[in-house]
């Protein structure tokens, strides 16, 4: 049998919320034991020294945006998997909004079998939930989860049709179907590149009222006081949707949410002259957003980080900003950006990784993103303080379209596990 | 002499001083072309190419006419009718054109933020003539040397821009030179036409007509952009008028010597009663339009001994 004994590594362990000295042994792909720095070490066949750095479990990264099929050169399943274990992801839950959408088992399949042919990481395929992403009529909601959809989504279109949408969702809660949905009134956010403010009026762009947010959550939650079903609202960006969302939990409704890293560590005064390379979907927030986001990954109210990752191509992106695509590519820069939020002492590393590794595994009902016996050894070994400056050209993606270009981040992956088996090392 | 800039992309990047250059240098414009010989040489050897994305006659004709008294080799390039139609990017056309090698550049375009995009890619002075809802810098300028032409200074004035300010360029501009120079900017407006956060900006806001218009100095009215709607800003345009139009009422409530602005073109009946237009006493809607080949000769002017200033392998 084969055994790997890590030692001398700082342990994150989102579960029982320590960041403490220890230990962590694996056996065939598995986690077999964990101790502290005064349990003694078991011997193994194999021994990494991790010299104090941290382990921890390997993210989870739900709606990560592969081009495949459709927009091959932007990203493929190839370039995305080596930028997550560069990134120290292992697990990534793909989009379906690619070009055709993802929306038919046969589709899936193929994914799944480029998917599995192509990466060192994970990849879990999430599926449309209405045919073509139109909002018209629900997908195969039972034949893509027989083919490994783990979770139904029209990404950033929103089902408009409420009678659609409570049908979906009432349809996905019989199959115990997890429901992702992207709230946002689009009635008001319909051509909006900027947050409504001062910045946008001063750069006279098309704005949206943060308030279109908890319009759409607000909707979604009454949907779900009807259906039950089990619902996840992909980006949470703005103060007035939290007290929507903590009744909504208080209630007991099946619900939980995410936010992106940028939404987390950027404002939108980061889009400066028209750089098109921060413009994400929903638009970067007000600062007061950004601080009312934080707070609510440190409560637990918000339960998800994720990177949005979305690659574009620089003609794209090389548009005034109104036209530019929207989305940023963010798997190799997710754990240095979520790193700016501990060395800033807003969020500790247990909680992070709660955001980015349990709590996501959890909601999708994956074994990962623990430190516990038993548990898959997916694990990140990596040293907080190393200071580095961001050079987009050196991103594994294919698309290089990041805001953290030539911008300083600490923090840096020394290697990715999966299944207890490397699949990236700095040498 | 003040002025430090490479382009004219908006009034956000200039200090007050900068402003005052520029006006002062158009002041010797206006006397030159009010001579009988109206030609300097400036901008001699120098091409300038006025490139429209959108439509316009005042501010395109002004600016070849500008150019052409300072001596430049003007083209206009009709940009609707071009290559962006066939899909060419607005990259594109800045390599196409760095290839032809102009000196300056003035550039009007239907979305914010594209002439500053344009400015990276071209190794010219731009200018902006308006780019979507975002700047319209040689307006505010000209409007600024009227204003200072007709009450003798540019500070400590109250000054009204009333209308369409969600949609407006001009208005933009207008409230950071009028801000930046010291006065009090008050807009008027229903509050569908006015932008998010524009309490932020250092005005007052004034959804009654009569009550904002109380003892200013200045009467900014601006064009009500119809091709700008969506659909739904206001009910109707003859309620517009009724609530918002400037009539001699209105005007009233001003001081006795205000005096009354507009960028063009008019909607006479939409946004303004055509006798107030047409009063020499108020009205210095043909002054600005006079200012404004003056005020474009002299940004040109000031950018064109930048560029020459420049070492030479910036330029290459």
């Amino acid at each position: 049998m084969t055994t790997t004994l890590f030692t001398d590594a700082r342990l994150i362990d989102p579960e029982q919320g320590t960041d403490a000295p220890g230990w962590l042994l694996i056996e065939e792909g598995v986690i077999k034991a964990v101790g502290t720095a005064n349990d003694p070490a078991p011997a193994a066949a194999r021994v990494i020294d991790c010299a104090g750095h941290c382990l921890a479990p390997g993210i989870v990264d739900i709606g990560v945006k592969v081009c495949e099929p459709g927009e091959r050169h932007k990203e493929s399943y190839r370039s995305a998997g080596l930028a997550a274990a560069a990134g120290g992801v292992t697990t990534i839950v793909t989009r379906p909004d690619t070009a055709p959408a993802i929306d038919s088992p046969e589709t899936l399949e193929f994914v799944a079998r480029r998917a599995n042919a192509a990466g060192p990481v994970n990849v879990r395929p999430m599926a449309a939930l209405t045919k073509g992403r139109e909002g018209r009529e629900m997908t195969e909601i039972g034949f893509l989860m027989d083919a490994g959809a783990v979770a139904f989504t029209d990404c950033d279109h929103v089902v408009t049709n409420t009678k659609v949408f409570q049908r979906a969702l009432t349809y996905a809660r019989a199959l115990g179907a997890l429901v992702i949905a992207h709230p946002q009134e689009p009635g008001l956010s319909d051509g909006a590149a900027a947050t409504s403010g001062k910045f946008a009026s001063l750069r006279g762009l098309p704005s949206v009222s943060p308030m279109a947010e908890r319009m759409g959550l607000d909707r979604d939650i009454a949907l779900l006081e009807m259906t039950g079903a089990a619902y996840h609202a992909d980006q949470i960006t703005t103060a007035r949707a939290l007290p929507a969302l903590e009744r909504a939990k208080r209630n007991g409704l099946d619900v939980t949410a995410g936010t992106s890293i940028h939404h987390l560590t950027l404002n939108e005064l980061d889009v400066a002259d028209y750089r098109t390379f921060f413009k994400v979907k929903p638009p970067l927030r007000a600062e007061d957003d950004r601080q009312a986001v934080i707070e609510g990954v440190r409560t637990g109210l918000i339960d998800i980080i994720s990177s949005m990752h979305t690659p574009q191509d620089e003609e794209s992106k090389r548009l005034p900003f109104e036209e530019a695509a929207s989305g940023a590519v963010a798997l190799e820069t997710l754990l240095p950006a979520a790193l700016r939020l501990y060395h800033s002492g807003d969020l500790d590393l247990p909680t992070l990784f709660r955001a980015m590794s349990l709590n996501p595994a959890r909601r999708l009902g994956l074994a990962s993103g623990r430190l516990a016996p038993g548990a898959p050894a997916d694990l990140v070994v990596f040293d907080p303080d190393k200071p580095f400056v961001m050079d987009r050209t050196t991103l594994r993606s294919k698309s290089k379209n990041t805001p953290f270009d030539g911008q300083r981040l600490q923090g840096k992956v020394r290697a990715t596990y999966v299944a207890g088996a490397p699949v990236f090392e700095v040498s | 002499m003040t002025f430090s800039h490479s382009h004219l992309l908006g009034i956000e990047p200039l200090a007050p001083p900068e402003i005052t250059t520029i006006l002062d240098l158009a002041e010797q414009y206006v006397d030159l072309n009010r001579r009988d010989v109206k030609h300097a040489d400036a901008l001699a050897g120098l091409t300038q190419i006025n490139m429209f994305f959108e439509n316009s006659t005042r501010t395109q004709a002004s600016f070849e006419l500008a150019g052409k008294r300072l001596g430049a080799d003007v083209m206009n390039m009709a940009m609707q009718a071009s290559s962006i139609k066939k899909g060419e990017t607005l990259i594109d056309t800045a390599m196409t054109l760095n290839a032809m090698h102009p000196d300056l550049l003035v550039v009007r375009h239907p979305h914010s933020g594209a002439v500053d995009l344009l400015s990276q890619k071209v190794n010219c002075a731009v200018l902006n003539a308006g780019d979507g809802r975002h700047e319209h810098p040689t307006q505010a300028l000209l409007d600024a040397l009227t204003i200072r032409r007709a009450k003798g200074r540019l500070h400590r004035l109250n000054i009204a821009i009333c209308g369409d300010i969600a949609h407006s360029r001009v208005a933009r501009s207008n409230i950071l030179l009028l801000g930046k120079m010291e006065n009090r900017v008050r807009l008027i407006g229903p509050p569908t036409l006015m932008p998010s956060g524009i309490a932020e900006f250092g005005v007052e806001v004034f959804d009654d007509m009569e009550e904002g218009l109380r003892d200013v100095d200045v009467v900014m009215m601006l064009r009500l952009q119809r091709e700008r709607m969506d659909g739904g800003f206001i009910p109707s345009e003859r309620e517009y008028y009724f609530r918002y139009g400037l009539d001699a009422e209105k005007l009233a409530h001003a001081k006795p010597d205000a005096i009354v602005m507009h960028p063009g073109p008019m909607n006479r009946g939409v946004e303004i009663d055509g006798e107030i237009a047409d009063d020499i006493n108020r009205s210095v809607i043909q002054d600005q339009v006079e200012m404004g080949v003056a005020v474009r000769m002299a940004a040109m002017d000031l950018l064109a001994r930048n560029l020459r200033a420049r070492p030479a392998e910036v330029m290459a």
